[in-house]
């Protein structure tokens, strides 16, 4: 099970939880997983969020797959300069 | 120079040769953004609203229009509507931001371009175009735009990241917020605790080109735009945008770009100068002067940051509280998510809160600056670091050791930290012969650091290897600091010819393919890695035509030292320049695609070393010794890897010392000009000392971090902790300017 | 509207050309003359982008009007080389990697070619005074100032 951890910005959408297991081998699986969960959530998580999965960040990370304990963050954006 | 991991070997990554791009650019042949003349071209002009926040009543183009050698007039009633049109809201913005529609927003906001023969026609024109405004109450900060009875500059705005939704609209775009632990058990837990709050102002990015187009429309609705951005894949999105076409319709070739640091990521000419040109049947240019860059691109938000932090006796960070409120300008959009993410990620801290907003004022739109978000917080948290550590007498550098992220720490903004430089950084600091320099009367000694992610993203790479066994490499990010040269370096490595041998170039939108923009630190880390793929995929495709004139397998050979060598020496080398001269007998001319979404980004890190002197009587404080520490990973160029440290600490001291946006009480800007914008010149300033460390970042073939943001996240504290050793005084407003110092000076002594 | 007939030696060449009376030399010589070398970051006399030699001394040539060219001798970025072979300054510059974006090294190259045919061997706070009025946003001047201390002491044959 991915361990999939939320800033406190984006609690709002947890009803207040910061970390939720899920069972899912890719980050659009565990998105989907996450919005039947927490309905609406994907469109927020598509649009304003980077991914981290174990430590390293990704801006489209879609299709990137999610290992077995993997830990996954969702990010607010940022632009670099 | 500190190595921390064994340098490999390389025969040409970490070298320091002239620069591909150097000769034309000390003989004046380099073509910038305003350089190009195209036949029959036209001047064009920008009309701006004098108004801070003003309704558009009306526009009068008539007397405009009949003037002698006008042939364009446009307003923002040319462009399509795309808020009728269901576009996304950052969209709206953009376009509603390079040219205003009901509502100007800000003074310097465009409401109106022309075109004419002479530059003295268009001048001219611009002056005519009679607009009517209905002035409107405006906010200048972020304290009058969140007061409760501001008024508004979007009456629909409803603050995001609130839970529940507000059903009053404000000035408030969004809130963020970062928390772990229990704030109340760590600041328990401290023996020392400091309080303070800090104010910033605007300050620009300064590049010392202004921002230019030139463009050339057909009448079958094409268009080629010649730019000078950070990005012309992203000036053709966002052109093709506001002007409702499809980017395939706009071919952008990139100028030679006179500096950015962020600031040109962002369209502001672009698609006025293709509407000027569909209107008039020629091309034109549109340059901008000096004080509409002040007033209508950039800079950075001014802000307001409190900062609680509490400390054990032993130097361990218990707790940390930070709110800050960033300003936008005219548009939602602040850097104050990266602030929240960025201002405690250096440490290690058990118990925090940070919490931000993201707040719109009748100032123009801010737009990247270098590492964007993360100096105000820094010069903030760094400052309250530096009270505590003195609080408890502990050297600045041994209590940033005590809480400093390394491998494995839980980042404050989320994940686990890879492999990083930090700790290297503050050793280098403590192990300089700065740091234990005599100091003089009056001086002053800080310590300061900073973070910032880094950025991958997209990038392509073309290889072609020419008839003579020379190379070509083909790239779309714009060159703004010397990154032809790691492109070319990293290319000779892998395909192990001279370093001479390569050329590297940037192309137009058309040529290769799509570059996100030369930000984020990410042109050598992304664009590099697409650059080596490519040469890999050469060097595969030689070792294939070698085997094919050996008539042996694949796998016998390999291609060491820039030849193919047959595994048991039995055939004698054949070179690049063998391989390519017969090139038509193996298969045709060779050459190679890469593109990639980059992996594997690198954070970097940086800690700085500032000596001051403050003159006592004057309050004057000027920057005697400075040394800066920063984690390339990897040095492709170390020239230019401390081309970026220096600049960045400058830029640094002048958003310190001097660097304000000054408004008058109708928001007006009174200093648009770079004698009343004082950025720091060769007599202000010392030699600035470089130590890269490189930490290499595995994820990445040669180690690069990227290095051209984090150099400016530190000075800012570092000078007012050097400023605070000197003469006792804590400053908390930017810039610390000489009055300013005098009078908490003055304070001091009352 | 009536222009002015201006000769000039520009680089080495003698040149004409016409020019309105209100038109800066720099828009003379970039448009009229198509040297654009010289830059504009300001157009106020501020940033030094503009400078070039006029009768050997350093200027800015945002700040004259065209028609003052007329009867001088101007030296712009494009006649620093001699035949081809840069000068010391363009080479040091090239070697010490003064430069990054390179919007401003005309400039700084102009002010520094008259600052060394003046004082052949500056100190470095000479230098950084000579170059206090030429802006460069990228580098932070430090390798600039080394690039013209590494050019003096090739001129001076050391």
């Amino acid at each position: 099970m991915a361990q999939v951890h939320f800033s406190a910005g984006l609690r709002e959408l947890t009803g207040g939880a910061a970390q939720i297991e899920v069972d899912a081998s890719t980050v659009r699986g565990l998105i989907k997983a996450l919005d039947e969960m927490f309905p609406g959530i994907a469109a927020r998580l598509s649009e304003a969020s980077s991914v981290a999965i174990d430590g390293e960040i990704f801006t489209d990370a879609e299709y990137e797959s999610v290992s077995e304990n993997a830990e996954v963050h969702f990010l607010d954006i940022f632009q670099g300069g | 120079m500190a190595i921390t991991e064994e340098n490999p070997g390389y025969k040409w990554v970490g070298t320091r040769p002239i620069r591909p791009d150097g000769v034309e650019k000390v003989t004046g042949k380099a073509r910038f953004g305003a350089d190009l003349t195209l036949p029959g071209m036209l001047f064009g002009k920008v009309v701006r609203s004098p108004h801070a926040h003003a309704r558009i009543v009306s526009i009068d183009t008539s007397a405009a229009e009949s003037m002698e050698g006008v042939k364009a007039v446009i307003t923002g009633a040319d462009f399509p509507d795309l808020a009728a049109n269901g576009a996304h809201p950052s969209e709206i913005d953009v376009a509603n931001n390079a040219i205003a529609r009901d509502k100007v927003l800000y003074e310097g906001h465009v409401v109106a371009a022309v075109a004419a023969i002479t530059r003295e026609q268009a001048e001219a024109a611009a002056k005519a175009v009679a607009v009517t405004y209905e002035a409107l109450p405006h906010v200048l900060t972020v304290d009058e735009a969140m007061a409760d009875d501001a008024p508004l500059l979007h009456e629909a705005m409803i603050t995001k990241g609130v839970d529940p939704a507000p059903e009053e609209p404000s000035n408030i775009a969004s809130k963020i917020l970062h928390e772990r632990g229990d704030l109340d058990q760590g600041f328990g837990e401290a023996d020392e605790v400091v309080e303070r709050e800090f104010t910033t102002k605007p300050v620009h990015q300064g590049y010392i080109e202004p921002h230019a187009a030139v463009a050339d429309a057909n009448s079958d609705g094409r268009a080629h735009i010649w730019c000078s951005s950070q990005g012309h894949f992203q000036m053709r999105a966002y052109t093709a945008t506001v002007l409702g076409v499809s980017p395939g319709t706009l071919k952008v070739t990139a100028a030679e770009i006179g500096g950015g640091f962020g600031g040109k990521t962002v369209i502001y000419l672009e698609p006025l100068a293709v509407r000027l040109s569909q209107r008039a049947g020629r091309p034109v240019k549109l340059v901008m002067d000096r004080d509409e860059v002040f007033r209508a691109t950039g800079p950075t938000s001014g802000t307001r940051i409190k900062v609680k932090m509490g400390v054990s006796k032993d130097g361990k960070i218990t707790a940390a509280e930070v709110w800050m409120a960033y300003e936008a300008g005219a548009y939602a959009g602040s850097p104050v998510g990266a602030a929240g993410m960025t201002a405690i990620a250096c440490y290690d801290i058990p118990n925090f809160v940070v919490e931000g907003y993201d707040v719109v004022c009748n100032k123009p739109r801010v737009a990247a600056y270098r590492a964007p978000g993360a100096p105000m917080a820094a010069f903030a948290v760094e400052s309250v670091l530096d009270e505590l550590a003195r609080t408890i007498e502990m050297d600045p550098i041994d209590i940033r050791l005590t809480n400093a992220a390394v491998e494995g720490t839980q980042a404050s903004y989320g994940p686990k930290f890879p492999r990083i430089g930090f700790v290297e950084t503050l050793e280098a600091i403590k192990e300089h012969p700065n740091y234990t320099a005599e100091l003089g009367p009056n001086q002053g000694r800080g310590v300061a650091a900073g973070f910032w992610f880094n950025a991958g993203m997209m990038s392509s790479a073309t290889v072609h290897v020419n008839e003579n066994g020379t190379a070509t490499v083909v790239t779309g990010s714009p060159d703004i600091g010397g990154s032809r040269q790691s492109m070319a370096l990293m290319a000779a490595e892998e395909l192990g010819i001279p370093y001479e041998s390569i050329k590297p170039i940037v192309a137009d939108t058309e040529t290769v393919g799509f570059n996100d923009v030369t930000g984020g630190s990410r042109v050598t880390l992304a664009t590099g890695a697409a650059v080596v793929d490519a040469c890999r995929l050469i060097v595969e495709d030689l070792r294939g035509r070698a085997a094919k004139t050996w008539d042996v397998e694949v796998d016998q050979v390999e291609w060491v030292d820039g030849q193919a060598q047959h595994v048991d020496g039995s055939q004698p080398p054949l070179s690049l320049n063998d391989l390519a001269a017969k090139s038509g007998r193996t298969g045709g001319p060779i050459s190679a695609n890469a593109s990639l979404n980059s992996r594997g980004v690198g954070a970097g890190f940086s800690t700085q070393l500032c000596d001051v002197e403050v003159d006592p009587e004057t309050g004057v404080t000027r920057v005697v010794r400075y040394l800066s520490a920063q984690d390339a990973g990897r040095a492709i160029s170390p020239d230019y890897v401390e081309g970026q440290m220096q600049g960045g600490v400058v830029q640094g001291i002048g958003w310190a010392l001097n660097e304000e946006y000054i408004h008058d009480t109708e928001g007006v800007m009174e200093n648009p000009s770079f004698l009343d914008y004082r950025m720091p010149v060769a007599s202000d300033l010392p030699m600035i000392d470089c130590a890269i460390v490189e930490v290499p970042n595995p994820a990445h073939p040669y180690g690069v971090r990227g290095v051209g943001e984090v150099g400016i996240v530190p000075p800012m504290a570092a000078v007012g902790n050097a400023i605070r050793d000197a003469v006792d005084v804590r400053m908390t407003e930017l810039p610390m300017s000489p009055i300013k110092v005098l009078e908490a000076l003055n304070e001091n002594d009352g | 509207m009536p222009r002015t007939h201006i000769t000039t030696v520009i680089n080495g060449d003698e040149t004409e050309f016409l020019t309105e009376d209100s038109t800066s030399l720099l828009n003379a010589l970039r448009d009229e003359v198509g040297l654009t070398g010289a830059k504009e970051g300001c157009g106020t006399g501020d940033c030094g982008a503009c400078s070039i030699l006029v009768d050997d001394r350093v200027n800015c040539s945002c700040l004259m009007f065209a028609p003052e060219a007329d009867g001088t001798a101007i030296v712009t970025v494009e006649g620093l080389a001699d035949s081809g072979e840069l000068h010391p300054l363009q080479q040091c510059f090239l070697e010490g990697a003064a430069l990054q974006c390179g919007i401003c090294t005309p400039g700084f190259l102009m002010a520094a070619k008259a600052l060394l045919d003046k004082n052949p061997d500056p100190t470095e706070t000479e230098i950084r005074y000579a170059l206090a009025g030429n802006l460069c946003r990228c580098t932070g001047y430090d390798k600039i100032i080394r690039a013209v201390q590494e050019a003096a002491r090739e001129m001076r044959g050391q």
